[in-house]
C-alpha cells in the first residue's frame, strides 16, 4: 500500500477518508501517533565535517550546475570566509548561492572547521507544509523541490524554515521568486546520480545513498571512531529527519547548528490549530444561533403572546 | 467643515434638498457643496497639507517598489522574509478592525439595538482595514498578481496561510454586504438593503466564524516557527488564541479611538443621536474591552506556565515583555475598570489610546522584534517606512471620504 502522508492525508479529503476506511486495521490509519518518517528508499548524503577543507569546490560545482550568475569574489578566494553578515553572522545561502561553506575557529582544535550549508532536505518540509499555493514537493528520490511558476511571493517558506535556507530574488520587479537547492533534482538526482556538489569534492567529505544506509554508516564510524566524532548524527532526528545528514568532532552547538529543534516536524506545532478549524466551522454556527434565540428569547415570547 | 457648519451649512441627511428637490449623485459627492466651495473646504485644511506632503514623497516611492522590484524599499533580508508592510499591515491592521465582527454580534445578534447608533461605524472600521490589510500585503507580496493563485489556481489546503487568504477574501465580501444598507440608503436602492436585511443573522454569524479563525490563523502563521519568535511571545497550542481574544479588545479599543476622532474632527457629519449616545456606548465598549483584556491577560500568564517559561521574565527580553503587558493590557484593563465605575468616558478613550499601542506593539514584537531573537533585530528601509505611511495615509482618506458622505454617523431621514 501507497503510505500516507501528513499533506496527501489532508489533501485527499473524502477519498482519503474511504480509503481509511477501507484499510481499517492498517498502521497508518491508527491516527495520533502515526509520523511520516519519510519515503523508504529516499535518498541522502552524509556529511562528514571533520574531512572538509573548505576548498569550495562543492560551491563552484553547485554555481555551475545550477546556472547560477558569477560570484562577486572567485571560489578560490578564502577571504569570503572572512565575510560577515548582520550580526556578526557568517555568510548564508542566497538566491546566487545555493551552497556556502563557513568556517569556525574552534579553541583547542588543530584546523578550523568547515562547515557546508545547503537545503537538508527535509522528511517533512516546514516550507511545503507552510506554502499556500502547494509550490513544494517532496520527491520520492528525497529532493524537496518547488514549482516557481506558481510561487506568489508571501516567504513564509522562509519565515518556516528552521535552517534559514530559502533566500529569494529580491532584485527582480517582474518575476521575483525562491531560490534554494534542489539536490540537483532535475539534472541528476531524478536519474539516481549524486548532486554535483557531492561528486566535485575532492575530499570525498560527502557520501551519497539511500537515507537509511546513510543512517547505518554514519553509526559505524562513530563506534568504529568514538574519539574522532562527537555521538550525535545532526539529521538524523531533528525536525522529524533529514536527507542530509552530519557528522562533527565538534559538538554540533559550537559549529552554528540549532541543536534545540527538537524532534518533532515544523507542522506538529501547527497542527493544534489546524485541528481546531473544522470544528470551529462545524460548531460556530449552531453556537451562535442558539445564543441568539436565547439573546432574544423575550421577544419571541412577546410574538408567541400576541398571536395567540 | 466644523466651522462651515457653525455658520449655517447643512449637510446631506436625506434624498431630498430643503426646497423639495432631489440630491444629485454629483451633488452628494459633493458634500452638498458647490465645486467651489469644496475645492476652497479642502484647501483650507491642514491636515490636507500633511497629507499631501506625504503623497508628494510616497507616491514615487511606491510606484519605484514596483518598477525596481521589493530590494530597492527593503533590505532584502533573508531572515527577516517579513517586514512592516505584514508586521504593520497585516497583522496590526487586522486585529484592530475587529470591531466590523464584535459590532455586528452585539446588535445583530445579541440584539444589543441600544448600540445601533455606533454599528455602522464598526462595520466600516471593519471593512477598510481588511481592505487595506489586502493592500499592504500586495505591496509586500513578490508577485502580487499572482493573488488569486491559492484560490484558484495552485491550491496549498493544509496551509495556514491558505485559510487566511481564504476568509479575509470572504470575509471582506461579507463586509461590504453588511455595509450595502447603508450605501444603498445614500444611493437611493431601497431593495438592496432589504435584502441585506433579510440575511443579516447569516452574515454576522459567517463573520463570526470567519474572524475566529483568521484572527487565530495570523497568530498560528507563527507557529511555522517555533524557534525563531522568543517563547515570551510564542505558544504552540494557544498562538491563535492569545491572536484571537487581543483581536477582540484591540477591535473594541480602535472603534473608542475613532469614533472619539469623529467626535472631534467629523463633528459637523455625526447626528445628534450618535453624539448624545457616544460616551454611553464609549462605556459600554470599554466594558466588553476590560473583559477580552482580563481574559486575554490570563491566557498569557497560562501560556508562560505552559511552556514553563518563567526564567525569560528575569532577562532583558522579559523587560520588554512586562513593558508590553503593563502598558498595553494591565494599564488598559485598569483605566476600563474604572472608567466603567465611574462613567468616564474620556478615561475609557485614554485607555482604548493605549491598548490599540499596546496590540500594536505585540504584533510587532511578535513579527519583527522578537522575531529572530537569537540572530540580530532587522532596521526596516526608511523607504519601506515611506510606503507604510503613505498607504496607511490613503487608508485615511479613504476613510474620511466614506465618512463624510454615508449615513455611518448619522442616520439618514427616510422619505415619506
Amino acid at each position: 500500500m501507497k503510505k500516507l502522508n501528513r499533506r496527501s492525508f489532508l489533501k485527499g479529503g473524502l477519498a482519503g477518508g474511504a480509503a481509511i476506511a477501507a484499510v481499517g486495521t492498517s498502521k497508518q490509519a491508527l491516527a495520533g501517533t502515526h509520523n511520516f518518517g519519510g519515503y523508504p528508499d529516499s535518498m541522502g548524503v552524509l556529511v562528514d565535517l571533520t574531512k572538509c577543507v573548505g576548498c569550495r569546490t562543492c560551491e563552484a560545482a553547485c554555481n555551475k550546475e545550477q546556472n547560477l550568475p558569477e560570484p562577486d569574489k572567485s571560489f578560490d578566494d578564502p577571504s569570503v570566509f572572512e565575510e560577515r553578515r548582520e550580526g556578526g553572522l557568517p555568510r548564508r545561502t542566497t538566491e546566487k548561492a545555493y551552497t556556502v561553506v563557513q568556517k569556525y575557529d574552534v579553541p583547542g582544535r588543530e584546523h578550523p572547521l568547515f562547515r557546508k550549508v545547503q537545503c537538508n532536505h527535509c522528511n517533512e518540509p516546514a516550507c511545503l507544509t507552510s506554502c499556500f499555493v502547494n509550490a513544494y514537493k517532496k520527491t520520492p528520490e528525497g529532493a524537496v523541490i518547488y514549482d516557481k511558476t506558481v510561487c506568489v511571493g508571501c516567504r513564509t517558506c522562509m519565515v518556516a524554515c528552521p535552517f534559514y535556507i530559502p533566500a529569494y530574488s529580491y532584485s527582480s520587479p517582474t518575476n521575483p521568486v525562491i531560490k534554494k537547492c534542489i539536490m540537483c533534482y532535475d539534472t541528476r538526482l531524478k536519474f539516481g546520480r549524486p548532486p554535483a556538489c557531492v561528486e566535485a569534492c575532492p575530499q570525498e567529505v560527502m557520501t551519497f545513498g539511500k537515507r537509511k544506509d546513510l543512517l547505518k554508516l554514519a553509526h559505524q564510524r562513530i563506534s568504529d571512531k568514538p574519539d574522532a566524532y562527537v555521538d550525535h548524527v545532526y539529521g538524523e532526528n531533528e525536525v522529524g529527519g533529514t536527507a542530509w545528514m552530519y557528522l562533527s568532532d565538534v559538538p554540533f552547538d559550537k559549529i552554528g547548528y540549532d541543536t534545540h529543534l527538537g524532534t518533532q516536524p515544523i507542522i506538529s506545532y501547527v497542527k493544534e490549530f489546524l485541528g481546531m478549524v473544522p470544528m470551529v466551522l462545524t460548531i460556530w454556527p449552531a453556537l451562535f444561533t442558539g445564543f441568539h434565540l436565547l439573546s432574544n428569547r423575550k421577544d419571541a415570547a412577546k410574538n408567541e403572546e400576541n398571536k395567540s | 467643515m466644523n466651522s462651515l457648519k457653525s455658520q449655517g451649512f447643512a449637510p446631506v441627511v436625506s434624498d431630498l434638498k430643503k426646497d423639495g428637490s432631489e440630491w444629485t449623485v454629483k451633488e452628494k459627492i459633493m458634500l452638498g457643496l458647490s465645486p467651489k466651495e469644496y475645492w476652497a473646504v479642502q484647501l483650507r485644511n491642514p491636515f490636507n497639507w500633511v497629507l499631501w506632503a506625504i503623497y508628494a514623497i510616497g507616491v514615487p516611492i511606491l510606484v519605484g517598489r514596483f518598477i525596481f522590484g521589493l530590494g530597492w524599499v527593503t533590505h532584502s533580508s533573508y531572515d527577516y522574509p517579513w517586514g512592516l508592510f505584514l508586521g504593520w499591515g497585516l497583522f496590526t491592521m487586522v486585529p484592530l478592525s475587529a470591531s466590523g465582527f464584535m459590532m455586528g454580534t452585539t446588535v445583530e445578534l445579541f440584539g444589543r439595538k441600544d448600540f445601533k447608533s455606533i454599528e455602522r461605524l464598526g462595520l466600516l472600521n471593519g471593512l477598510l482595514g481588511y481592505l487595506f490589510a489586502v493592500v499592504f500585503l500586495q505591496v509586500d507580496l513578490g508577485q502580487p498578481w499572482r493573488l488569486i493563485y491559492p484560490m484558484f489556481v495552485s491550491l496549498g489546503p493544509a496551509a495556514v496561510l491558505f485559510l487566511v487568504a481564504w476568509h479575509v477574501a470572504t470575509y471582506l465580501t461579507c463586509q461590504v454586504a453588511e455595509l450595502v444598507p447603508a450605501f444603498s440608503e445614500w444611493m437611493g436602492f431601497p431593495k438592496a438593503k432589504k435584502f441585506i436585511k433579510s440575511i443579516v443573522l447569516g452574515l454576522t454569524i459567517a463573520g463570526i466564524i470567519l474572524s475566529t479563525l483568521h484572527q487565530g490563523a495570523l497568530g498560528a502563521l507563527f507557529t511555522y516557527a517555533p524557534g525563531k519568535v522568543h517563547p515570551l511571545w510564542y505558544s504552540s497550542p494557544f498562538q491563535w488564541l492569545h491572536f484571537f481574544v487581543s483581536a477582540v479588545f484591540a477591535g473594541l479599543s480602535m472603534l473608542i479611538v475613532v469614533s472619539t476622532l469623529t467626535k472631534w474632527f467629523m463633528r459637523w457629519r455625526c447626528d445628534e443621536n450618535y453624539l448624545s449616545n457616544l460616551s454611553k456606548l464609549t462605556l459600554g465598549l470599554a466594558k466588553g474591552a476590560s473583559m477580552a483584556l482580563i481574559t486575554y491577560l490570563v491566557i498569557k500568564i497560562i501560556g508562560i506556565a505552559h511552556d514553563n517559561n518563567w526564567a525569560y521574565l528575569l532577562t532583558g527580553w522579559g523587560a520588554w515583555f512586562m513593558f508590553e503587558m503593563v502598558v498595553g493590557v494591565i494599564l488598559p484593563l485598569i483605566f476600563y475598570t474604572m472608567a466603567v465605575r465611574n462613567s468616564n468616558a474620556s478615561l475609557a478613550r485614554f485607555a482604548a489610546i493605549l491598548a490599540v499601542f499596546g496590540i500594536a506593539l505585540n504584533r510587532l514584537n511578535t513579527a519583527l522584534i522578537a522575531f529572530n531573537w537569537q540572530l540580530y533585530r532587522e532596521i526596516p528601509h526608511w523607504r519601506e517606512l515611506v510606503i507604510v505611511f503613505t498607504v496607511y495615509a490613503t487608508y485615511i482618506v479613504v476613510y474620511r471620504a466614506v465618512l463624510a458622505r454615508m449615513p455611518i454617523l448619522y442616520t439618514w431621514k427616510e422619505k415619506k
